[in-house]
């Protein structure tokens, strides 16, 4: 433990303006049973914009991502200790609903997570969980939602197909509009473009700069340049901890510690 | 020639272990084969509209199957039902919710001794719990005996399948919002369909022949019977009683009602799959 706080010598997280955070993590400990994974994290993410996750393997970016809508409340055994306020509400209460919660913090996966029915009815899914509308206005709604996702043009004459028969590209972009149509205000994007091609990769960032008009999209990348060209924000996390948090540029031209800068500039990771 | 002699030993071991595999797959469909030539051979010379029609004969007169073939098909849709229900949800819930908990490894540990439990057990144990206290065989207690040999069955397929689901499509669903039990529902169950009907048919081809548990449980009966609180006739035993006798119409018929549970099985088998078939990418 010693060693690690050795490791890590300095850090350096900017603070946004408490208006501009939607979303703000404060010391954030997390723990799978006795193994601790996040070390005190702290950051703030802005409303409607992009915020990159960098880090090496390992490093906690997934882990921090899965706390944000408490995907970990899945599995007896984890657990997170500390803040992370979504529009003031403390999103770990015990009391926490977590199906509301979900709703407002949608998430993407690194590979693509179809479900085995229509494409029509795996964007209708999350849809049919919160809201009860007539067939015209489900129609609406999922031709919206694949629209931002990029993805109508493709599909709009085969809706009744199986969502399984699209590649690996399409399939990623379905799950992005399964994910937006239930409206959310975060979006988490987990790695999503690493089991995809150069050319698919190129339409999900379009479509993820498309939608920081309307949501916060958190994405966690290994990807140095996806995340320099997406994002506002960039945070560099080593070892479970939050090294340095602010502007991309900044973080990417002139990253003021050293882990940041040797990470960024290829020296390791 | 040194660079020669590795390369020849290489491929002469992977000849001799493709002789080997081609050798043991031939064998086992040899087997299977000759089961089935023999059965066609011997059963489709007995087969007649009478087969279908009638009931099953006295010694020196004609009959069919018909109370036996009505029989059993009752016997099994009752069967398979209950034991569908029952090991699916048990399946179900060894996969998501018991996974390694102590209470989960129990269950399983006991469905696995159930699993294979000898079906003449399972036969005596109906005879003592329905049978005899109710003073009377019945095809109720057949469709129990041959429920209890399904379910363990549904059970362990269901639980493999289920647990072959990725995890990241229970988590997509759950990270919608949906609950634990609408994702199983609606996205792992669909997603597993076809192994959980695979597991179904397992189970149905294995009840569809068994007749040690029947013998204690639905016996058998001469006539026609609708009520399965009676003795209720069935090919199995039909097939045990007459293949054994000295009448030759007996023994033909015991082939036909063989060649027909095979055939039942087949056709199952082969509606299931094409009703499950997985859609292609395109």
């Amino acid at each position: 433990m010693t060693v690690q706080t050795l490791e890590v010598p300095d850090t350096k997280i900017l603070t946004l303006p408490p208006e501009d955070v939607i979303l703000q993590v404060r010391n954030l400990d997390f723990y799978y049973g006795a193994k601790q994974a996040l070390f005190s994290v702290t950051a703030g993410f802005k409303r409607k914009a992009v915020t990159a996750l960098i880090g090496p393997s390992g490093c906690g970016k997934s882990t921090l991502l899965r706390t944000l809508n408490r995907m970990y409340s899945l599995y007896p055994g984890q657990r997170a200790e500390g803040q992370v306020l979504l529009e003031g509400e403390d999103v770990l209460a015990r009391s926490v609903d977590l199906a509301a919660l979900r709703a407002r913090v949608g998430m993407v996966f690194q590979k693509p997570t179809p479900f085995p029915m229509s494409i029509f009815e795996n964007v209708a899914y999350g849809v049919r969980l919160y809201e009860r509308l007539s067939k015209a206005d489900m129609a609406q709604r999922v031709e919206e939602s694949l629209r931002r996702a990029a993805l109508w043009e493709e599909v709009k004459d085969k809706l009744k197909d199986s969502g399984l028969g699209l590649s690996g590209g399409q399939q990623q972009r379905l799950c992005v509009a399964r994910a937006i149509a239930v409206r959310p205000e975060v979006l988490l994007l987990d790695e999503p473009a690493s089991a995809l091609d150069p050319i698919s990769t190129a339409r999900l960032e379009e479509t993820i700069s498309e939608l920081k008009a309307d949501y916060t999209v958190i994405i966690v990348t290994h990807n140095m340049s996806q995340a320099a060209r997406l994002s506002d924000h960039t945070g560099f996390m080593y070892l479970g901890h939050m090294v340095e948090f602010g502007e991309t540029d900044q973080v990417f031209t002139s990253p003021a510690t050293t882990r940041a800068r040797d990470y960024i500039t290829g020296r390791f990771g | 020639m040194s660079a020669a002699s590795p390369r020849f030993g290489r491929r002469a071991a992977n000849a001799a272990f493709l002789g080997f595999c081609w050798a043991a797959t031939a064998i086992a469909l040899m087997a299977l084969v000759a089961i089935l030539w023999s059965l066609v051979k011997q059963g489709v010379g007995g087969l007649n509209l009478k087969v279908f029609t009638m009931s099953t004969p006295a010694p020196d007169s004609e009959g069919g199957l018909l109370n036996a073939i009505l029989g059993s098909l009752m016997m099994c849709v009752l069967a398979m039902t209950g034991a569908g229900v029952v090991g699916a949800l048990a399946g179900t819930w060894l996969s998501e919710y018991a996974k390694d908990s102590r209470y989960g490894k129990v269950v399983r540990f006991v469905n696995d001794v159930l699993l294979s439990a000898p079906s003449i057990l399972v036969g005596l144990f109906v005879y003592e719990i329905m049978v005899a206290p109710m003073k009377g065989f019945s095809g109720y207690a057949g469709a129990l005996a041959l429920a209890l040999l399904a379910v363990p069955v549904i059970v362990r397929t269901t639980e493999d399948v289920l647990r072959l689901q990725p995890v990241a499509l229970r988590e997509a669903s759950i990270a919608l919002g949906a609950p634990v039990w609408r994702t199983t529902l609606a996205v792992i169950w669909k997603s597993a369909r076809g192994g959980m009907i695979t597991g179904a048919l397992l189970a149905f081809a294995r009840i569809s022949g068994e007749t040690a548990p029947l013998l204690f449980t639905a016996l058998n009966n001469q006539f026609l019977n609708l009520n399965l609180a009676h003795p209720t006739a069935n090919l199995p035993v039909v097939i045990f009683n007459f293949a054994l006798s000295a009448q030759d119409n007996w023994r033909r018929l015991a082939w036909v009602g063989a060649m027909l549970i095979a055939l039942a099985v087949l056709a199952v088998t082969i509606i299931a799959r094409l009703s499950t078939r997985e859609p292609q990418r395109s």
